[in-house]
């Protein structure tokens, strides 16, 4: 047999517990994202074909249509012009969301893996960040292959979009941190991310000015886009992409809307991460 | 003065590092009081354990010294600090092997011990080292690239206990080491645990299998309703609460009540089981005899030697695992 006496120098003398006070999210979003690479495939498959189909039967179906009907254009500009950064903006988000939400009903209860991590001198709010940000990661690549094939199908012009790519990452965290601190904080979950999925994600969707100008909905669905990060980052992504008027004071909204529901987010979802592992 | 005033360090009279104190311990969670204002101390090197049956407050215990659950009232010390000042310092130099394992299955065996070993911020270096190890103590070289999923409950345990020494821990904090694992599972663990006391490991195990305890452990507290019953060594337990041997005899199960009057008198002490008359004496041959002669005829009838399970029936009036 071979030799099972292990070598010893004590965890005394060889760990640093300051470095992991600074590091451990960044720990546990590296085991995170070892865990998503062993769906590599899925992964890469998925970010490249969700736009094409967006853009084949929305952006270039609909659009041809849409176009055919109003020469105008919409808000002054071609459809899928008028589509592109809400398009991307809910392809990050839900992104996010399941990244952030499913992997934390797991950790929790399914396998329990949280707990695991808490019993190492990471904390829970580190895991919380780590969590987040290996969702955020993910989010990012997804975001950059959905922002590429936006430019080359012409449905964005000139580099200025690139800052698409960041505030859809900051919507995308605000709402995906929130939802995160949420599924910490639910004990019965057996239906509850179907839930979100059906009557929230997918109104949000629908519901943001995504496919139409928010000002054409009746009144009290326009209040779904008001709280729906979504529409704040379609009408900034809009004001960026072709220069949709937005007023000063607007931006100042959507940005602040934004930053307050990371905020929240972030404290609940600390929040509940620790109280949790200490359960 | 109990063991739990003396000082944590070592002394000039070669009184033994405390790495765990415990004072006035105490757990409530509402009405329910789960830990009960208990005093412990476990000693640099000891094998240390908690012994009782399911709902004793031993695992609420165990997850107050591992500084992941916050104490109602009481004080307790691990390596000198307070867990709910210095939760991440002490965590640092704990390995836990939690009662239900929570490996993560998508990741193989190997991938498995690295994550581990990277949240307590060790090298890359260090740990692909550690790895080869761990595998050889754990027999697990041959399932390194394969998925946990895909192994056996005992191979996970065994993968359980691996994953916590991967920071070669200070103290190794074992809940339940061996429920659920087969005879043969069970022993491969215990020669493991005991080469790791053999280098200085001190373990802290609870568990309610008595041959564990007495296999494995130097000292036991038995625990029962969030409370100390009792602390010494297993052989030091069983000498203190129950006699050398016990006679098992069964007369069946109308008549073992009915002659437990007579049966009374002819040792120091009988305890009645609805399938059987335990009766404690230092010759238990001496006391058969004695029942035979009587007239009394038991349909079977067993000499051996007090378990720690007559410890647990003498303290609670219960057995352990019912």
């Amino acid at each position: 047999m071979a030799a099972t006496d292990l070598s010893r120098q004590g965890s005394l003398h060889i760990i640093d517990v300051p470095k992991i006070l600074r590091w451990g999210s960044i720990y546990i979003a590296q085991a995170r994202i070892r865990n998503m690479l062993q769906w590599k495939w899925s992964i890469i498959g998925e970010s490249f074909a969700t736009p094409m189909f967006y853009l084949l039967s929305i952006g270039i179906g609909i659009g041809k249509f849409v176009n055919s009907h109003q020469a105008a254009g919409v808000d002054g500009v071609k459809y899928l012009t008028f589509l592109a950064p809400a398009l991307l903006a809910a392809a990050c988000i839900q992104g996010a969301v399941g990244e952030a939400t499913f992997p934390v009903l797991e950790g929790f209860k399914w396998q329990k893996g949280f707990f695991a991590m808490n019993a190492t001198p990471i904390s829970g709010r580190q895991i919380a960040n780590g969590v987040l940000l290996a969702a955020m990661s993910r989010a990012a690549f997804g975001c950059i292959i959905y922002y590429s094939a936006l430019y080359i199908f012409g449905a964005l012009h000139g580099l200025h979009t690139l800052w698409l790519i960041p505030v859809t990452l900051f919507a995308a965290t605000s709402f995906a941190v929130l939802m995160m601190g949420v599924c910490a904080a639910i004990k019965n979950d057996d239906l509850f991310l179907n839930m979100v999925q059906r009557f929230l994600i997918v109104p949000l969707f629908l519901f943001s000015g995504t496919f139409y100008s928010l000002a054409s909905m009746p009144k009290f669905l326009q209040i779904i886009g008001w709280a729906s990060p979504l529409w704040h980052a379609t009408e900034v992504g809009r004001w960026i992409s072709y220069g949709h008027h937005v007023s000063a004071a607007a931006l100042v909204i959507h940005f602040s809307y934004m930053a307050i529901m990371a905020i929240v987010g972030f404290k609940f979802a600390h929040h509940h991460f620790t109280k949790r592992l200490a359960k | 003065m109990s063991a739990a005033d003396s000082p944590a360090s070592p002394d000039s009279q070669g009184t033994p590092e405390a790495l765990i104190l415990a004072k006035g311990l105490r757990k409530e969670y509402g009405d329910f009081t789960a830990v009960d204002g208990i005093d412990f101390r476990v000693n640099r090197g000891e094998s240390f354990g908690f012994l009782g049956p399911n709902g004793a407050g031993k695992s609420t215990t165990m997850r107050i010294i591992a500084a992941t659950l916050t104490r109602t009232s009481g004080e307790i010390t691990i390596l000198g600090k307070d867990p709910e000042v210095s939760g991440p310092e002490i965590r640092a130099h704990l390995g836990v092997v939690p009662q239900q394992d929570n490996l993560d299955n998508a990741l193989t065996v190997e991938d498995n011990l690295y994550v581990y070993g990277r949240y307590f911020g060790l090298s890359k270096k260090f740990i692909r080292n550690k790895i080869e190890d761990l595998l050889a103590f754990a027999q697990l070289e041959e399932k390194r690239g394969v998925k946990v999923e895909a192994l056996s409950g005992g191979m996970k345990r065994r993968l359980t206990i691996a994953r916590a020494l991967v920071s070669e821990p200070e103290i190794l904090m074992l809940d339940e080491p061996t429920t659920g694992l087969d005879p043969q599972a069970r022993h491969i663990l215990w020669d493991r645990l005991f080469r790791l006391k053999e280098q200085g490991v001190t373990l802290l195990i609870t568990t309610h299998y008595m041959d564990e305890a007495e296999q494995l452990c130097d000292r036991l507290m038995v625990m029962d309703k969030g409370k100390i019953m009792a602390e010494d060594s297993p052989a030091g337990l069983i000498k203190k609460y129950s006699t050398k041997e016990v006679l098992e005899v069964r007369f069946g199960a109308d008549r073992n009540a009915q002659y437990a009057d007579q049966l009374r008198g002819m040792c120091e002490r009988i305890e009645v089981l609805p399938d059987r008359v335990l009766m404690y004496s230092d010759d238990c041959e001496a006391v058969l005899h004695e029942v035979v002669s009587k007239g009394m005829q038991p349909t079977t009838s067993l000499v051996r030697r007090s378990s720690l399970e007559d410890v647990f029936l003498r303290l609670t009036g219960r057995s352990l695992v019912e």
